[in-house]
């Protein structure tokens, strides 16, 4: 591990740290729909949107119509990027001329993009016109962010709010959180790009001929557009296969720095805005340091494997240790304009946001450098996590820590002011257990599963003929996709062809159930906080500030991932790191 | 006069200690409990039952699996037999464990109510008629509202109210007190239980309750727990164990496929055989919570029953730990239940002597206990003895709420003595002078926090008498302790805010309500109440009944008024009000003792996954062998060790189960880092060197 590795990753979390009060104070001006630098210049547009969506931004929802208004907005919009998709050779813009994508796929796609997952079962400059990736995909990229910070606030109003029926309206949210936060942020992160060469054109795909004579066919696009909505939304999907190890994407060491910023600046900001909006500011850093902690922990762990490599690699003659010239350590699937340092943050801060962008090959990972993201996955993307969904995924284990260990100070669990009863513990054990049950028995069953001939599901044997792997690595690699669907991530181990019917229903399955099975009592959670009184603070209230509560967060956080995945886990990346 | 044996004034040394053995304490392993509780054990297998505790049944039904997969290896003889049986076996122990210690906890209420049921005897009851003879019916036979005479040396038919006479009774009974209280009508003293027993005198008694539904039955029936429902935290803590279980049904379901998986790929050893992923599913789960959530519950209630106070609901005993202001009464609870008469203070020309003489005169008469102090002190200082006053023409004037005064009318003097403002009418009107002096001296008087008496002679002051109450000692720590733990304490009087104020800084209470009528007490509730607050009260009166009712934590005193018990959801047998305090400590000690359980519990898995995923796997991943950090000498050895220690910790939990995890009046965050160290961190650490002894010993013994 490098000076120069370490000083990279303090000056990203230094600026991630700093940005959090101005960015968490400007989404709160937003989202409580009070005056900001932006209210003159986009208030008009605001309106005129109300107007013509026929919304009445005066009237607030409760959590029910906020549900059935975020799950008809979903549907409606998943159907239309389905069709897009299965009639994209009748639409413009398809300068390649690709056909219809396949049912199972366009459902896959659709149901990935629709929840913030963005996994892609497919490669995608040599499957999808510009006119899908433009309008189709970037518009989910930003509803669907939009979406997350909606139902986020939506439970902060829970928190925040006493005797209440309402916890907003779920469409002024969402226009809100597009118009003054999305929009601007990704116009300038997209300007931003483009100045450091990251594409933006209409061309047709430029064939060129390599040195060797060979003949390369090199995608071209609107790709900076995509690029920063797919950061700052956390969404990850990438315009070209190689996601952000592409140059076209990603090009020099600083858009990829940038990038990194992008995918915690919105999730940072948010637990600033989560201490406003209830009116302690102590509440909302405890929340960010204890996913500062889990955060650093896990760059930490990324980082000290990559950078020592394996056995393997040393018995092959590989120089492990860092040199001038020489990054050292595991340099496989990584590139070498980013580094070890930069992979591991990249890869740590993807995966502690369901971002799922990937500037490097996790499959490459060395096993236990691999668990990082995999295991920061299946914590639920709580640390900083992503737009909206790391915060109430934050909120949700708060929920819980503060009911398991509440009780050993002699009171009913209150967590700020709010006491936590049979209706808040249902619903965050629900929540819990919908992740914990997608994950587990998708994987489970493919890791098994037989195909006889002529199935419509899948090439015929077992599933895992899919597999590039056998052993440990194929068990992770399994674990991987259905983790990173379910947790919405998107980010692929690769090692896996996912593009048949099975993974893509499945794994489109593990994503819808993903996202919304966890919003819907999330937001039930919401509607009966906002019930409830306030309870007054007194010497006898659980304190959750402090770094007591933020470990006790950690623990909890920890300890429920642990024992839920670790036998699954035992027989994945950690026996593969036993056995090297 | 008869003899009255006045009630014993509870010392504040008696509860100067926290969660002090109550009176009915008991040994936690009674021979006569344990041996019931074994067969009762059994009996709680049934799943018809069972179902209602998700972890146990769950226990239960991956025992009748094993037991099921035994029988076959019976009779394929398969190799292994030994190890399977030792696992069906603690399986089985594991939930007889479980349901030994919720019939441990139930079996100390049965014990309790077979006693109260011996004292439930058939007596006879003397029902007065309308034209004043008297008819001698069975007890059973009186209904509400029938009026019975009881004479000294009888047991009373039913619950009621004395509506005529005196008479000291034996409640030992119900309370386990042997001194005997005085009864008597009108007051807050006239409520009487069935059962009890007047000592001297005799009383009429209005009887409240009909057969069946009095306060003994009602008492069987709570001790018994023939009315237990689960409390609120206890139900959603049900949810959140339940929850936990499901997840890890999920994990070791699942780690099938992943084994088959494994066992494929790598082409050695072979899957874990449906009796070893039983016992990682029984060890994974919430076991020691599971089993023991219902025994602290009602081990709570009993706790609670132990020191006296009969709690109608355990909901009320689980309020009781979220109380955020305590309305305690001032008299009887904060000071001694009377006010004494400490000083006299005489008016510009008139002596010392003079004045005690007058205020003697004008109190003899008065039986209140303000009343007789003043008749002390004079005797006390002056030495001026209780007169006999047959002798002279004496009329006694009572107090009345008109006048506010009371005296005598002896000889021609008329003494008198009363309030400050009725003194100065009754003085003025006759045309005589309130020196300003004597007004100083009664507004010092309150300002101290005490009762000035002003008393004249005719149309003359002499003087005043100061009454002090007296702060029990003791209660300024209490209330400091209290303030640590977040409690608000609110005293409640009818004194005039001056002296309510002294009082209240003495006793060192946050608060205090003057004046208090009923009405105030029952607005402040509401008050409190609307910005989210829990209260606790205490009340006797008829006129609390309305506050005792609206409170979260209403603690009528078993003397007071039937209507006071009825509409408290606590009733303090001992009808001392200061037990409130301890109450509240029962009631954070019961959920204090359900969140350290929870939390050993969930800590205690991380070590038995170290004992039993690197055993699963020897021979398909040999290099899992690192994981077995405790060098636990073979793998079934190692699975064995970890299932014997789910099922002992139950077993050695069940006295912290009943007795309640000690506690002490902490601030949250004093509390929570303390048990979150102790059982937290300590549920982590401790099954490690446990479960490496059972494997030892397993070992030693040959057993595995």
């Amino acid at each position: 591990m490098t000076l120069n590795g370490w000083l990279q990753i303090a000056l990203f979390f230094g600026l991630i740290l700093a940005c959090t009060k101005p960015m968490g104070l400007f989404m709160t001006t937003v989202m409580e729909g009070r005056k900001n630098w932006l209210t003159r210049a986009l208030s008009p547009l605001e309106r005129f949107l109300y107007r013509i969506c026929g919304i009445d931004s005066t009237v607030e929802q409760r959590w029910t119509q906020y549900a059935v208004s975020l799950l008809m907005f979903s549907l409606v919009s998943a159907l239309l990027l389905y069709l897009m998709q299965r009639m994209q050779q009748m639409l413009p813009f398809n300068p390649q001329h690709f056909g219809a994508m396949t049912p199972d796929l366009s459902f896959n796609n659709a149901a990935s993009f629709v929840t913030n997952t963005n996994w892609q079962a497919y490669t995608p400059e040599a499957t999808m016109s510009y006119l899908v990736q433009m309008t189709g995909l970037t518009m989910h990229n930003f509803a669907s962010a939009a979406a997350g910070l909606g139902i986020a606030l939506a439970l902060v109003r829970g928190f925040a709010r006493q005797s209440a029926d309402t916890i907003g309206n779920f469409w002024v949210d969402l226009i809100r959180a597009t118009l003054y936060i999305l929009l601007p942020l990704s116009i300038v992160g997209a300007l931003f790009l483009c100045s450091q060469g990251v594409i933006q054109n209409l061309h047709p795909y430029t064939v060129a001929t390599t040195l060797e004579g060979a003949k390369q066919t090199i995608g071209q696009g609107p790709v900076a557009s995509q690029e920063a909505i797919k950061m700052i939304g956390t969404n990850g999907g990438g315009f070209f296969n190689a996601n952000s190890a592409h140059p076209f994407e990603n090009p020099t060491p600083l858009t990829n720095f940038v990038e990194m910023f992008f995918i915690f600046l919105i999730p940072a900001g948010l637990t600033y805005t989560f201490g406003k909006m209830i009116r302690d500011m102590r509440q909302g850093w405890a929340l960010f340091a204890a996913m500062s902690v889990l955060f650093l922990a896990g760059v930490v762990t990324a980082y000290h494997f990559e950078q020592s490599g394996t056995p393997l690699l040393a018995r092959n003659g590989i120089e492990l240790a860092a040199t001038d010239a020489q990054s050292g350590g595991n340099m496989e699937g990584k590139e070498t304009r980013f580094g070890i340092a930069n992979s591991a943050l990249f890869a740590t801060a993807t995966t502690d946001a369901s971002c799922g962008a990937v500037n490097a090959m996790h499959d490459s990972f060395t096993p236990l450098g691999g668990l990082v993201p995999l295991f920061n996955i299946e914590l639920g993307e709580v640390v900083f996590g992503g737009v909206g969904a790391g915060l109430y995924g934050m909120l949700m284990f708060a929920i819980l820590a503060v009911f398991i260990a509440g009780l050993m100070v002699g009171r009913t669990p209150e967590y700020l002011g709010k006491k936590i009863e049979q209706k808040e513990v249902k619903m965050a054990m629900l929540a819990l257990l919908v992740l914990a049950s997608s994950i587990l028995l998708f994987s489970g069953t493919t890791s098994v599963i037989q195909f006889a001939k002529n199935s419509y599901w899948n090439a015929p044997g077992p599933a895992i003929a899919s597999l590039t792997n056998s052993g440990p690595h194929g068990l992770s690699e399994i674990l991987y996709a259905y983790t990173s669907a379910t947790g919405n991530n998107g980010s692929a181990f690769a090692g896996l062809n996912a593009n048949t019917p099975w993974f893509n229903i499945t794994i489109g399955l593990a994503a819808l159930v993903g996202r919304f099975l966890m919003i819907i009592p999330l937001l039930a959670v919401a509607g009966s906080l906002a019930k409830k009184r306030q309870v007054p603070v007194s010497a006898g209230t659980f304190p959750t500030h402090g770094p007591l509560f933020v470990s006790l967060l950690v623990g909890v956080v920890v300890i429920v991932g642990a024992l839920t995945f670790f036998p699954a886990l035992s027989l994945g990346p950690i026996v593969e790191h036993l056995l090297m | 006069m008869p003899t009255l044996v006045a009630p014993e004034i509870e010392t504040p040394a008696a509860d100067a200690q926290f969660l002090a053995k109550g009176k009915r304490a008991r040994k936690l392993f009674d021979a006569a409990i344990v041996r019931r509780a074994l067969t009762d054990s059994f009996v709680k297998l049934n799943p018809a039952t069972l179902y209602k505790n998700p972890v146990m049944f769950v226990v239960e039904v991956g025992a009748a699996v094993t037991t099921i997969l035994l029988i076959r290896d019976a009779v394929q003889k398969t190799s292994g037999f030994g190890f399977d049986l030792q696992i069906w076996l603690w399986l089985w122990f594991t939930v007889l464990f479980a349901n030994f210690a919720e019939a441990m906890a139930e079996g100390r209420g049965k014990a309790q109510a077979d006693n109260l049921r011996k004292t439930k005897t058939e007596s006879m009851a003397r029902r007065l008629l309308s034209g004043g003879a008297t008819e001698t019916v069975p007890a059973s036979m009186l209904r509400k509202n029938d009026i019975v005479l009881c004479n000294a040396g009888e047991t009373i038919p039913g619950d009621g109210d004395v509506v005529e006479g005196i008479a000291s009774v034996d409640e030992s009974v119900i309370t386990g007190e042997s001194a005997p209280v005085i009864r008597e009508s009108g007051g807050d003293r006239s409520g009487v239980t069935g059962g009890t027993k007047v000592l001297s005198d005799w009383v009429k008694i209005k009887i409240v309750s009909n057969p069946g539904e009095t306060f003994l039955d009602r008492m069987i029936a709570l001790v018994e727990g023939a009315q237990r429902q689960k409390t609120p935290n206890e139900i959603a803590l049900n949810i959140m164990i339940a929850g936990l279980t499901l997840i890890f049904l999920l994990a070791v379901v699942t780690l099938a496929p992943f084994a088959s998986y494994s066992v494929t790929s790598v082409g050695s050893g072979y899957m874990p055989s449906i009796i070893v992923l039983v016992s990682l599913l029984v060890c994974l789960i919430p076991t020691t919570i599971g089993g023991l959530l219902s025994a602290i519950g009602i081990a709570g209630m009993d706790r609670v029953m132990q020191h006296n106070v009969l709690a109608m609901s355990g909901k009320a005993v689980e309020a009781a730990g979220d109380v955020n202001t305590l309305l305690l009464d001032k008299t009887g609870t904060i000071t001694l239940g009377n006010r004494e008469a400490v000083e006299f203070i005489c008016a510009e020309g008139v002596s010392e002597a003079e004045l005690a003489d007058g205020a003697q005169l004008s109190s003899l008469a008065d039986e209140t206990p303000e009343g007789r102090s003043i008749v002390v002190l004079a005797k006390q200082k002056y030495g001026l003895r209780g007169r006999e006053v047959a002798d002279h023409e004496a009329t006694f004037i009572p107090f009345s709420a008109q006048t506010r005064m009371s005296g005598v009318d002896l000889d021609g003097r008329r003494i008198r003595k009363g309030a400050t403002d009725s003194v100065r009418q009754y003085v003025e009107h006759q045309g005589g002078r309130f020196p300003s002096q004597v007004l100083e001296a009664t507004e010092k008087i309150s300002r101290s926090g005490g009762t000035p008496l002003v008393v004249s002679e005719d149309s003359r002051v002499l003087g005043v008498i100061h009454l002090k109450d007296i702060v029990k000692g003791g209660m300024k720590e209490r209330f400091a302790q209290m303030r640590v733990m977040g409690i608000r304490t609110v005293m409640i009087t009818g004194d005039n805010p001056l002296t309510a104020a002294a009082i209240a800084a003495e006793a060192g209470v946050d608060d205090f309500l003057a004046q208090a009528t009923p009405k105030d007490k029952l607005d402040l509730i509401k008050k409190e109440q609307s910005s989210g607050r829990l209260v606790a009260m205490t009340g006797d009166g008829t006129n609390d009944a309305p506050a005792l009712a609206q409170a979260d934590v209403g603690v009528a005193m078993n003397t007071g008024t039937m209507a006071a018990k009825e509409a408290g959801n606590m009733v303090d047998l001992d009808s001392n009000p200061t037990k409130l305090i301890e109450i509240v400590a029962i009631g954070k000690q019961l959920l204090i003792t359900r969140g350290s359980l929870t939390t050993f519990s969930i800590a205690n898995d991380v070590a038995k996954y170290f004992a039993i995923i690197p055993a699963m796997f020897q021979l398909t991943y040999p290099a899992l062998g690192r994981l077995n950090i405790m060098h636990l000498h073979s793998p079934q050895s190692a699975i064995l060790a970890a299932v014997i220690f789910n099922a002992l910790i139950i077993i050695a939990l069940v006295p912290l189960a009943l007795r309640g995890v000690r506690y002490r009046p902490l601030s949250a965050g004093a509390l929570l880092r303390r048990n979150l160290l102790i059982y937290g961190l300590g549920g982590i650490v401790a099954p490690f060197p446990g479960i490496w002894a059972i494997d030892r010993l397993l070992g030693l013994a040959g057993l595995a």
